[in-house]
């Protein structure tokens, strides 16, 4: 076994077989997709979050190795959905960017939340989405972003 | 007003939530060089010898800098104007080490596990020195942290390093003991801050390369560009006309960034291998290694009349600096000048106090920088003088506090390491923010408490808050308005997007000024080469002195433009009309557009590029206000504090986008209500940081977000741009009292030492019960 496969942003790849290497620096690094933000390092602040599978995971401490198979999404490959389109709105319109490093994690996280969760209750949406961290906003705006998203239309989710 | 004033997106959020390559670990060139630094394990120790000599032969090890390879210069890393009010007491690397993460040596290597591995395999000989790790033992303690002859002032700072004192600095009005004396009620009180630690999310981080003029190429995630390269010029003996600092997308600064942190250590990498380098901090080396608030110890004494009437205020602080004294008597200044003449109608006033050297990391410049500590301990104190005197605080604040029309003595006897500047209050809404917080918190109805269940008591407490909007006579922004054929705009500003929203706020003055729509308005800041000077986004300046010189350029381009639309339409000046899409000859009706003129002028008649600079230095500083009220819940079973609402009732003047203003004070409340419960700075008995982490270290998340109201006061500003003051500060400043004072209202414990973690509260509570039996 040379190579590692799985799927990235829809397309499928065939990546040399580094088992241990962190998922963030293949993106970044190999791939170029420079949406995922290293904030830690450590899995604890969520700015590298991506999806593997619709689950959101820090691509800081994934190893390569296990996304072997997978749908593996970051943000560069959901900015076509029409999920995305309604998520982008609500977090311009509620003002939740603004140093934007967490944003691109935040995006996911709140796509991950709404697949799961279509309709959330505010505590819902702080529960679901606590793992990513924000030291900008005091978190209001992020908050009535994804209940502004929630809102919008039925479930594209 | 048609932009400035109204809501817009910030003009970058798209960009950013896409995930687009804009901050500099995005930016660093292909192949770079992975820096690491050595850091000391020890508190305190002196070099005996560096062994390199493995790690030098180390495949993939190109670089390997230590003490040896820097000429030994005194500097300091503040990252502020010239000369700075901060002594210059740090060498690249130095023969000692002074606190657990200071610098030791580096290495530049092909990858980073190489740049690890090197680590290890140098050999390092300490002699370990006895640590100063009590601030309050620091002064003549048996270590002296700075014995180095090299160090000094820039001028006068009360700096003594040889009784372990950075700073000092005393100042009175009147006689305050003598006042103190005759009160009828006196309140004798000390107050402790802590070491609160900025995390922003984005790491420091730094990239340099040598572009093909040979000249040095820097990405830095700095909050000053311009005195980076200053400092990095003077620190490397390498030419200021040879470097160019380009500061990119910024995730998040508070301060944190102002300072020089990697820069010259990577620089040196590049100009020593000529080859790109990289270095970004681990979060590990942003808790330890970078700066943090400035821990205080303020004894405060305050003397009023029976009648309520406060008459003496007596602040002395002792501030530890760390083992470095970045803004040491700035931060400590502050902790006076913004937040004494919050009560002006005293007959005497006295602030002094020392900054001393620790061994601990270094503090530095933090959002609130210094008023937050001081507003802490007076705002504390006033709440337990109206318990003596037995009056509504409220009723207290309103008798006592600064009003529009009003000064201070101290605003011209303090300002920011020298003297300070005279000004009246020619805008302040503070009644109105007290009068309105005092409604929206419903405090007729639920001050001082209520019981919510038997462990649960919920008490309201309130504070009020001044800060500044930048630094007068000293600090000047400049900016470029550039006119483009078809009619827009670059607005070039070296004033720092840090993610506060200055490049929006910024674009909607020029663009109001110039009478066109904000897509009109191209936006670029800071990079040394291309845009003009601006001391970086540090002291609440951006929107008031930055604003004012892009006002002053919008107005200068407007006239330019309309002196070019007269000799198009062959009349006087005074009869064109302008109206932002075009201009009328008010004699003949001809009609020329702005975009017609720009093309005209580029290419057609009286071809010229229209581009004109303006700067701006203040010539005060209006102090934004605010009233922060908060209602918390106390479980006194568990000692745990929740906040339920915040009320905050901000005049910051006119607010030039009324969202992003709104995402600076809620942003500045969360996280003072971090430094307030939740985020803990301790020290092992060897001077070890504990929470060097976010699992250790623990900032507000999502499940602490209490119920936030913010309303700005209808105010206007004669002064700054579009009657705007300053607003990134003042939102930090009030969280510390005001939950306090609550707290003390829930349940009657007066908590005096922060951060109020749960076992503070159980013990306060145990000690009540104690005194109650």
């Amino acid at each position: 076994m040379n190579e590692i496969r799985f799927w990235l942003n829809g397309k499928e790849v065939h990546h040399p077989y580094e088992p241990t290497k962190r998922l963030l620096d293949v993106l970044r690094d190999h791939y170029s997709l420079t949406g995922a933000k290293e904030g830690c390092g450590e899995g604890e602040c969520g700015a590298c979050s991506v999806l593997i599978d619709s689950l959101i995971y820090p691509a800081c401490i994934t190893p390569l190795a296990h996304v072997s198979n997978a749908q593996v999404y970051t943000i560069e490959g959901i900015k076509t959905l029409p999920s995305y389109a309604i998520i982008e709105e609500a977090f311009i319109e509620e003002g939740a960017v603004q140093c934007g490093i967490c944003t691109p994690g935040m995006v996911m996280a709140t796509l991950a939340l709404l697949k799961k969760t279509p309709h959330p209750t505010l505590e819902q949406i702080k529960d679901g989405i606590s793992g990513n961290l924000c030291r900008c906003t005091g978190y209001n705006m992020i908050v009535k972003a994804v209940l502004r998203a929630s809102l919008k239309g039925e479930s594209p989710w | 007003m048609k932009v400035a004033s109204v809501k817009h997106s910030s003009v970058d959020g798209l960009g950013l939530m896409l995930g687009r390559p804009a901050y500099t670990a995005d930016l660093m060139a292909k192949n770079s060089l992975i820096v690491k630094v050595l850091r000391s394990p020890h508190a305190f120790a002196k070099i005996v010898s560096i062994d390199t000599s493995n790690a030098q032969q180390m495949t993939g090890v190109e670089c390997i800098l230590t003490a040896k390879d820097f000429k030994r210069f005194a500097y300091t890393r503040a990252g502020q104007g010239y000369p700075e009010p901060s002594p210059h007491d740090k060498f690249v690397f130095d023969e000692y080490v002074r606190y657990v993460g200071d610098e030791v040596c580096a290495v530049a290597c092909v990858d980073e596990a190489t740049a690890l591995e090197a680590l290890k395999a140098i050999k390092v000989e300490y002699q370990v020195l006895e640590p100063v790790l009590d601030f309050e033992a620091a002064i003549n303690h048996s270590s002296i942290i700075h014995p180095e002859p090299e160090i000094h002032e820039m001028f006068p700072i009360g700096f003594e390093p040889k009784k372990n004192i950075a700073a000092s600095y005393q100042m009175h009005v009147g006689d305050v003991e003598k006042t103190l004396t005759s009160s009828d009620v006196v309140v004798d009180e000390v107050f402790y801050t802590h070491a609160q630690a900025h995390s922003m999310m984005e790491p420091h981080s730094v990239n340099t390369r040598l572009d093909y003029m040979n000249r040095l190429v820097m990405y830095s995630s700095t909050q000053t560009p311009f005195h980076v390269r200053r400092i990095l010029s003077q620190v490397l003996t390498f030419p200021l006309s040879k470097i160019r600092v380009i500061k990119p997308r910024v995730g998040g600064g508070f301060g944190g960034k102002q300072a020089i942190h990697g820069e010259i250590i990577c620089s040196a990498v590049t100009l020593i291998t000529k080859k790109p380098a990289t270095l970004t901090y681990t979060r590990k080396e942003v808790f330890e290694s970078s700066y943090s608030r400035h821990p205080m110890r303020l004894s405060i004494k305050l003397g009023a009349t029976k009648e309520g009437v406060l008459k003496a205020i007596d602040c002395h602080i002792l501030s530890d600096t760390g083992a470095y004294g970045e803004h040491a008597l700035t931060v400590f200044m502050v902790a006076g000048s913004k937040v004494l003449p919050l009560y002006n109608k005293v007959d005497s006033v006295r602030f002094h106090g020392e900054v001393v050297y620790t061994n601990h990391t270094p503090a530095g410049a933090f959002r609130g920088y210094g008023a937050i500590q001081g507003n802490f301990a007076l705002e504390s104190a006033i709440d337990i003088l109206c318990k003596k005197l037995d009056v509504d605080p409220i009723e207290f604040r309103m008798k006592n506090m600064i009003k529009e029309g009003e000064t201070s003595p101290i605003f011209s006897i303090m300002g920011e390491g020298t003297e300070g500047t005279a000004m009246n209050m020619d805008t302040c809404k503070l009644p109105f923010c007290v009068q309105k917080g005092k409604e929206l918190i419903d405090w007729t109805k639920t001050y001082p408490n209520k019981s919510v269940s038997q462990d649960i008591k919920e008490g309201v407490g309130m504070a009020i808050a001044m800060q500044g909007s930048g630094i007068p006579y000293i600090d000047m922004g400049a900016a470029t308005i550039k006119l483009n054929d078809d009619g827009f705009f670059n607005l070039l500003v070296g004033a720092t997007e840090i993610g506060q929203g200055s490049d929006t706020v910024l674009s909607q003055i020029a663009a109001e000024a110039l009478e066109t729509d904000l897509s009109n308005v191209i936006v670029y800041s800071s990079d040394s080469d291309l845009t003009p000077f601006d001391p970086g986004a540090y002291a609440s300046s951006t929107t008031y002195v930055s604003g004012n010189a892009v006002y002053l350029a919008a107005l200068s381009m407007k006239k330019r433009l309309i002196t070019e639309a007269a000799l198009a339409l062959r009349c006087e000046e005074e009869l064109i009309r302008y109206d932002g899409i075009g201009f009328t000859n008010t004699n003949t009706n001809e009609q020329i557009t702005l975009k017609q003129l720009s093309n005209r002028l580029f290419y057609n008649h009286d071809q010229k590029q229209l581009m004109i600079t303006e700067s701006y230095v203040g010539h005060k500083s209006p102090p934004p206000f605010m009233a922060g009220f908060v209602r918390v819940q106390v479980d006194t079973s568990t000692g745990e504090v929740r906040v339920v609402d915040y009320v905050s009732v901000v005049d910051c003047g006119t607010t030039i986008n009324p969202m992003l203003a709104r995402g600076q004070v809620e942003g500045a409340i969360i996280q003072g209500i971090g430094m307030t419960l939740y985020e803990e700075a301790t020290y092992s008995s060897q001077g070890r940081l504990h929470q060097n982490d976010f699992l250790s270290y623990h900032i507000p998340t999502r499940k602490e977000l209490p119920h936030l109201t913010t309303v700005f006061a209808d105010s206007y500003e004669e002064s700054g741009p579009y009657g705007a003051k300053s607003v990134g500060e003042i939102g930090i400043d009030t969280p510390p009292a005001a939950i306090a004072n609550a707290i003390y209202n829930a349940c009657g414990i007066r908590l005096t030492t922060l951060p109020f973690t749960p076992e503070k509260v159980l013990q306060a509570i145990h000690s009540l019960k104690e005194k109650l039996r």
